[in-house]
C-alpha cells in the first residue's frame, strides 16, 4: 500500500463535501462565486496540512484526557496565522470572506482529521492527508461556486461574459442548497459508477 | 502510546501547547502587522482618489471628526480633507446608514467645496447580489446621477422619485435606494457642519 | 415486518382516479384562465400554451431518459402544474421564463423527490418562488405592461382606470409603496381600481391567476360539488386571514389594511383555493389541516404587513408544506404502533 492513497482517498473516497458532508456552514456559506470558494478552500487546507502535522508530531506527548484542548488550540493558532496572511496580502479575498475565515476553527474536517488520522499516523502520512483532504475539498467549493456563479451571476472566475444578471437565486442561500445537493448527486454517481467498472 | 493522563502531565502539556501557539500568533503577527496597516490605508486612499479631484497631500494625514446632527453630537463622521497646493480641493465624507435592506452600508462621498457632489463610493455593504448591490456599480446611472448635484444648498430632495423626490431609484430595489440617499443626506450634513465650523 | 402500516397521504389510487381529480382541477381552473384570456388575449393564451406544454414535456423526459420508467403524463398532473404555474405568473412573461420556471417545477420541485406523491413542495409554488427570488424585476415591475403588449378584446375603461401604468404595482404592492410615503390608508384606499367590486370581478394588475376573485371562487365551488376536495384547508386559512388582519386594521386603521381587502387582494384565493389544498402537500387529518391552514393564514398577514415582499402567500404555503409530515403524526392514532406495544 503506498503512501500515495492517502492523498488520493482525500480526494474521492473520503472527500469531505461530498461523502463525509463535513464543513457545511462553510460550503454554504462561501461558495457564492468560484473565486471565493476557492479561497475558502485553499485557506482551510493551509490549516489543515499545518494542524494535521504538528499535531502527529505531538500526540505521543499529549495525555489522553486533554487532547480535544490541545488539538483546538493547535488549530486555532493556525487559523489566526492564516487570517493575518490573508488580511495583509489578499484583502479584498479577505473582505468577502470575512467571518468563515476565523470559523475554520470550528471546522469539523479540520478537528475530523486531527481525531481520526493525524493522531494514528506519521507526520508525512498525515501531511499527505491533509493535502488530498484540502482539494477535495477546494475542488468541491470551486465547483459549486463555479456552478452558482455560471447560473447566478453569468460569469466564470469572475469574468462576466453577459451584462445581464442570471438566477439570482443561485447566488442566495437558497442555490447553495440546490447546487451542492445536485452536485452531491452527481459525485456519487460517478463514483459508484467508476467502483463497478 | 500516549503518556499518561496525570494532572500534573496534563497541566504541563496544555500551557506548552498554549505558550508554543501564542508564540507563534505573536511572530505572525508581528511580521504581517505592517502589510495589514498598508493594505488599510491603501483601501482607504484608493476610495478617497475615487470620489475628490485630483491632490497631493496625503487626506489620511488630515481628517476630523464632524457631527453630522448637532442634536446628537456622540454621532460622528470622518472627514479626510484632499489639497492641492495648499488649496483645498474636496472633502471626502464617511457616512454610515442603518436603512440599508441588508443591515447597515457605508459609502465615501466627495464633496468639492463649493458643495456639489464629485463622486461615490461603497466601502462595505451587506445587500443582496444582483439587487441592492447595484450601489457598486460604478457606471450605473443611480451613481453617476449623483455628480455635480449640489446636495448642501436645498435645491436637491434627497428622496426617491416613488417617494416624490428627484433621485432616480435602482429598479427592484427601493429600499437600498432610499438608505443610499440617506446616507447622502448624512453626509450633506456633516459637509454643513463643516462649512459652519470653518466660519 | 407483518404488521399493518398506516401511512400518509398519498395513497396509491388507480391511475383512473388520479386522472379523473385532475381533470376536475382543470376544470375547476377553466374560469380564472378565461377571464385572464379574456383581459389579456394572445399573451394569456401564449402563458398557459407554454407553461403546460413545458411542463408535460419536462415530466415525460425526466421519466424515460433520467428515470427510465414508464410515462405518467398521463395521469395529467403535469398539466395542472402547468395550468397553475401559468396562473401564478405576470401574463407578460417571456417564453424563457415560463420555461425556467417549467423546469423548476417539474425537475427540481416533483421529479427530484420521486415524482407525483413523493414531492415535499407544491411544485408550481416553488417554481413561482424561484423565479420571484431570481428574477425580482420581471416578476413584479414590468406585471403591469402586458395591457399595451396583447389586448385583444379592448377593455381600455378598465386599464384607464387602474394603478399607474408605469410603475406597474398589484394593488397590494401599490399600497405598500403609497404607505412608504405616508398616505394615509383611507386616501390611498380610495384609488380607482381598488373598490370591492374590482377586486371581486376583474382587476388588472399581478399573476394571471389574480385577476378575478369570483372566477376562483367559481372554481372552489365546482371542486367541493364534487367531492375533490374538503374545505377545511381553504376556510380557515380565509378566516384566519381575516381574523388576524381585522385584528391589526381595528388596532391602526391609518397602516393596515383592512380584512376584506387582504381577503380579495393578491394571490390569496388561488392560494387557498387550488395550492394549499394539493392532496400531496396537506395533511391528511382534519385536525391538521385546520392547523395546516391557521399557520398559512397568520403567515401571510406577517409577511404582507410586516415582511419585505408585498405578497406572502405562497412563502407561507411552502413554509406550511415542510410541517405536513410533522402535522400528520398527530392524528390518526397509529394502529400499527399500538398494536406493537402490546
Amino acid at each position: 500500500m503506498s503512501k500515495f492513497k492517502y492523498l488520493i482517498d482525500g480526494i474521492v473516497k473520503n472527500n469531505p463535501t461530498f461523502v463525509l458532508v463535513l464543513g457545511m456552514c462553510p460550503t454554504l456559506a462561501t461558495t457564492t462565486s468560484a473565486i471565493n470558494g476557492m479561497g475558502m478552500g485553499l485557506a482551510t487546507t493551509a490549516v489543515l496540512i499545518c494542524s494535521n502535522m504538528v499535531i502527529s508530531l505531538l500526540a505521543p506527548v499529549i495525555p489522553n484526557k486533554v487532547r480535544i484542548p490541545c488539538y483546538i488550540v493547535v488549530i486555532a493558532a493556525f487559523v489566526t496565522v492564516v487570517q493575518f496572511v490573508m488580511q495583509a496580502f489578499t484583502p479584498s479575498l479577505y473582505e468577502t470572506l470575512g467571518i468563515f475565515i476565523p470559523l475554520i476553527v470550528v471546522n469539523c474536517i479540520v478537528l475530523g482529521r486531527a481525531e481520526a488520522f493525524a493522531n494514528k499516523h506519521s507526520v508525512g502520512e498525515s501531511a499527505l492527508d491533509g493535502i488530498g483532504i484540502g482539494i477535495g475539498f477546494t475542488l468541491a467549493l470551486t465547483c459549486i461556486g463555479l456552478v452558482r456563479e455560471l447560473l447566478g451571476n453569468l460569469s466564470a472566475f469572475d469574468n462576466k461574459f453577459s451584462s445581464s444578471d442570471g438566477m439570482l437565486v443561485f447566488v442566495l442561500a437558497p442555490g447553495a442548497f440546490l447546487v451542492l445537493g445536485y452536485l452531491m448527486v452527481l459525485f456519487n454517481r460517478l463514483k459508484d459508477r467508476k467502483k463497478k467498472a | 502510546m500516549a503518556i499518561k493522563s496525570s494532572l500534573r502531565n496534563m497541566v504541563v502539556v496544555l500551557t506548552l501547547v498554549c505558550l508554543g501557539a501564542s508564540a507563534a500568533v505573536a511572530v505572525v503577527y508581528a511580521v504581517t502587522k505592517d502589510p495589514i496597516a498598508a493594505a488599510v490605508a491603501d483601501k482607504t486612499n484608493k476610495a478617497i482618489e475615487e470620489v475628490v479631484p485630483s491632490f497631493d497631500n496625503n487626506p489620511s494625514e488630515e481628517t476630523m471628526m464632524v457631527v453630522a446632527d448637532l442634536q446628537n453630537p456622540a454621532e460622528t463622521n470622518k472627514v479626510y480633507v484632499a489639497r492641492k497646493g495648499g488649496e483645498i480641493v474636496g472633502y471626502a465624507i464617511e457616512s454610515t446608514t442603518k436603512k440599508g435592506f441588508g443591515g447597515p452600508f457605508t459609502i465615501m462621498v466627495g464633496f468639492t467645496p463649493d458643495g456639489k457632489v464629485y463622486n461615490t463610493s461603497v466601502l462595505s455593504h451587506s445587500e443582496t447580489p444582483g439587487l441592492g448591490a447595484k450601489i457598486t456599480d460604478k457606471g450605473s446611472h443611480f451613481i453617476t446621477q449623483w455628480k455635480d448635484k449640489n446636495l448642501t444648498d436645498g435645491s436637491v430632495n434627497l428622496t426617491v422619485k416613488k417617494d416624490g423626490g428627484d433621485i432616480d431609484a435602482i429598479t427592484a430595489s427601493t429600499i437600498s435606494s432610499r438608505a443610499f440617499c440617506n446616507a447622502m443626506e448624512i453626509a450633506a450634513n456633516v459637509f454643513n457642519n463643516i462649512s459652519t465650523e470653518k466660519h | 415486518m407483518n404488521t399493518l402500516i398506516v401511512s400518509p397521504s398519498p395513497h396509491v389510487h388507480g391511475k383512473e382516479s388520479t386522472r379523473k381529480i385532475m381533470g376536475d382541477v382543470i376544470i375547476a381552473l377553466l374560469p380564472a384562465v378565461l377571464v385572464s384570456i379574456w383581459f389579456f388575449g394572445l399573451s394569456a393564451i401564449h402563458l398557459v400554451c407554454v407553461s403546460v406544454l413545458s411542463c408535460v414535456v419536462f415530466e415525460y423526459l425526466i421519466q424515460k431518459l433520467l428515470l427510465k420508467g414508464r410515462s405518467t403524463v398521463g395521469d395529467l398532473s403535469a398539466v395542472v402544474t402547468g395550468v397553475l404555474l401559468a396562473l401564478n405568473l405576470p401574463v407578460c412573461s417571456p417564453w424563457w421564463l415560463i420555461v425556467i420556471g417549467a423546469f423548476v417545477a417539474i425537475g427540481v420541485a416533483k421529479m427530484t423527490f420521486g415524482g407525483l406523491g413523493q414531492n415535499l413542495f407544491n411544485p408550481a409554488l416553488v417554481a413561482r418562488v424561484v423565479l420571484l427570488v431570481s428574477f425580482p424585476v420581471l416578476m413584479t415591475s414590468t406585471a403591469f405592461h402586458a395591457p399595451e403588449t396583447g389586448y385583444l378584446f379592448g377593455n381600455s375603461d378598465v386599464a384607464a382606470t387602474a394603478l399607474d401604468a408605469t410603475s406597474g404595482a398589484t394593488p397590494l404592492g401599490f399600497v405598500k409603496e403609497q404607505l412608504a410615503k405616508g398616505v394615509p390608508m383611507q386616501e390611498i384606499m380610495a384609488t380607482p381600481g381598488l373598490s370591492y367590486t374590482q377586486l371581486l370581478f376583474a382587476r388588472l394588475g399581478g399573476s394571471a391567476g389574480e385577476l378575478s376573485a369570483i372566477a376562483l371562487i367559481i372554481g372552489f365551488i365546482y371542486l367541493l360539488c364534487r367531492r375533490v376536495i374538503k374545505p377545511w384547508i381553504s376556510l380557515s386559512i380565509l378566516l384566519t386571514v381575516f381574523v388576524f388582519a381585522g385584528i391589526l386594521w381595528l388596532a391602526n386603521p391609518a397602516k393596515f389594511t383592512d380584512p376584506v381587502f387582504n381577503l380579495l387582494s393578491g394571490g390569496l384565493l388561488l392560494g387557498a383555493f387550488f395550492m394549499a389544498t394539493d392532496y400531496v402537500t396537506s395533511p391528511m387529518t382534519a385536525k391538521g389541516q385546520v392547523i395546516f391552514g391557521i399557520g398559512i393564514g397568520i403567515i401571510t398577514i406577517l409577511i404582507r404587513e410586516f415582511g419585505a415582499y408585498p405578497e406572502g402567500v405562497s412563502f407561507a404555503i411552502l413554509i406550511m408544506n415542510a410541517t405536513v409530515p410533522l402535522l400528520n403524526r398527530f392524528q390518526p392514532k397509529r394502529f400499527a404502533v399500538e398494536a406493537q406495544k402490546k
